[in-house]
């Protein structure tokens, strides 16, 4: 993966990073997290201090008396010995390594439905809270209107976008509520590809006062 | 041994790396005396009913056994560890979705040629930096530290979470974000 070579300029917020660590999104936004940490060290390192302060949430909170012979119990099912896998490999590729576990193989591997004027798109499977979907868009053909209800999240893996908040190009993600009216346009060049998600169209209790509240600044 | 009383001395790290290399049931033991009773803890306050609860910290500290290959102790704690393994089951049993990480970046020490002694500073590092971000956490007002408990067990309903905490969460970044960029130097020079 190329992308700490680029300059990431557009982040994740300390909401929804603050969700991922505490495994509170859903699968669809989950993963775009996931992909920008693959090609964010910024981010990464935000994500390893959260879980390190979940860390210390667990050691100082309230502990709850395990059931009688718990530890035997877990004694008796352990393997003689600890598994030995193999590390997982790192992708070579286009996409970053989470992606290629959910298209099944590199950008060649992906299965594309064209949506209209030159535009592709291929559904991730994602559990239902929200939807995952590649997007594939000709240099200088605007993104067709998508359904701007609820959230969305969208990263871009390969060439640019631009709309009226700014330019996004590889490992930029942009995070848009309801409120952002926007036509992004795929800049001139090769196809612009992102990932996106959105929870539009199953929308559950209150997912989007919570992604909007602030949480620690790192 | 003594593990509630000498709980702040006790070397985790040095337990987990005895199961990791020696299947050393013991070191286990004493790990499972620590970290079951804080999981089951953790995911009853998160709302999993107590038998759920017991299940599933017997499930992480399973886990912790098959998977201490992959502990790498200049990455994070063994609480760190632990507490990442119990929000994953809570995600596959609670909500039955499927947790997404990052892609694996190899670390460079939890591989099968560990460097010996070149890093132990640094390896204690994670720990040390737990320690101490545990006396900040309870050093908090009650206020403060009930509003980042919350955010932990996936209750955000009752506030806004505080910008500044004061917690020295900017020095473990620093840490964490110096190794990222060495480990993509040395990826690079690949």
């Amino acid at each position: 993966m190329t992308g700490n070579m680029t300059t990431i300029r557009h982040h994740l917020t300390d909401a929804v990073l603050g969700d991922y660590v505490a495994g509170d999104l859903p699968e669809a936004f989950g993963l775009v997290v996931a992909v920008h940490l693959s090609m964010c060290d910024d981010c990464r390192a935000r994500a390893m201090t959260l879980d390190a302060l979940g860390g210390a949430v667990l050691e100082v909170g309230d502990t709850a008396e395990m059931g009688v012979g718990a530890l035997e119990a877990v004694l008796g099912r352990l393997d003689a010995a600890p598994a030995r896998v193999a590390p997982t490999s790192r992708a070579r590729g286009v996409l970053p390594a989470p992606l290629v576990d959910y298209v099944g193989g590199d950008l060649d591997a992906v299965k594309w439905k064209s949506v209209g004027k030159g535009v592709k798109q291929a559904i991730l499977p994602t559990d239902r809270l929200a939807s995952a979907r590649l997007l594939r868009i000709p240099g200088g053909v605007a993104v067709p209107d998508h359904g701007h209800r609820g959230m969305e999240m969208t990263l871009v893996l390969q060439g640019a976008f631009a709309d009226g908040t700014g330019r996004f190009g590889p490992g930029d993600v942009e995070i848009a509520g309801d409120e952002l009216e926007h036509t992004p346009v795929a800049e001139a060049g090769p196809d612009c590809i992102c990932l996106a998600a959105t929870d539009a169209p199953l929308r559950f209790r209150g997912l989007i006062p919570r992604l909007a509240q602030p949480f620690f600044r790192i | 041994m003594s593990l509630e009383t000498g709980s702040q001395e006790t070397d985790w790290a040095a337990l987990l790396l005895a199961v990791r290399d020696r299947a050393d049931r013991a070191a286990f033991a004493a790990l499972f005396q620590h970290f079951a009773p804080r999981v089951k803890g953790f995911l009853m306050k998160s709302g999993t009913p107590a038998a759920v609860a017991e299940d599933c910290a017997q499930d992480v500290m399973a886990t912790l056994w098959q998977k201490a290959h992959l502990f790498d102790p200049a990455k994070a704690s063994v609480a760190t560890w632990v507490f990442t393994i119990a929000r994953n089951r809570r995600i596959d049993v609670l909500r039955k979705s499927r947790r997404v990480e990052p892609e694996d970046l190899d670390w460079g020490l939890g591989g099968d040629v560990p460097d010996e002694t070149a890093n132990q500073v640094e390896i204690y590092e994670a720990e040390e930096e737990a320690r101490d971000l545990g006396q900040a956490l309870k050093a908090l007002p009650a206020a403060q530290r009930a509003l980042i408990e919350r955010a932990y067990w996936g209750d955000r309903s009752h506030g806004e979470l505080a910008a500044e905490t004061g917690l020295p969460l900017g020095t473990i970044k620093s840490r964490i974000r110096l190794a990222l960029e060495r480990l993509r130097r040395e990826m690079a020079r690949e």
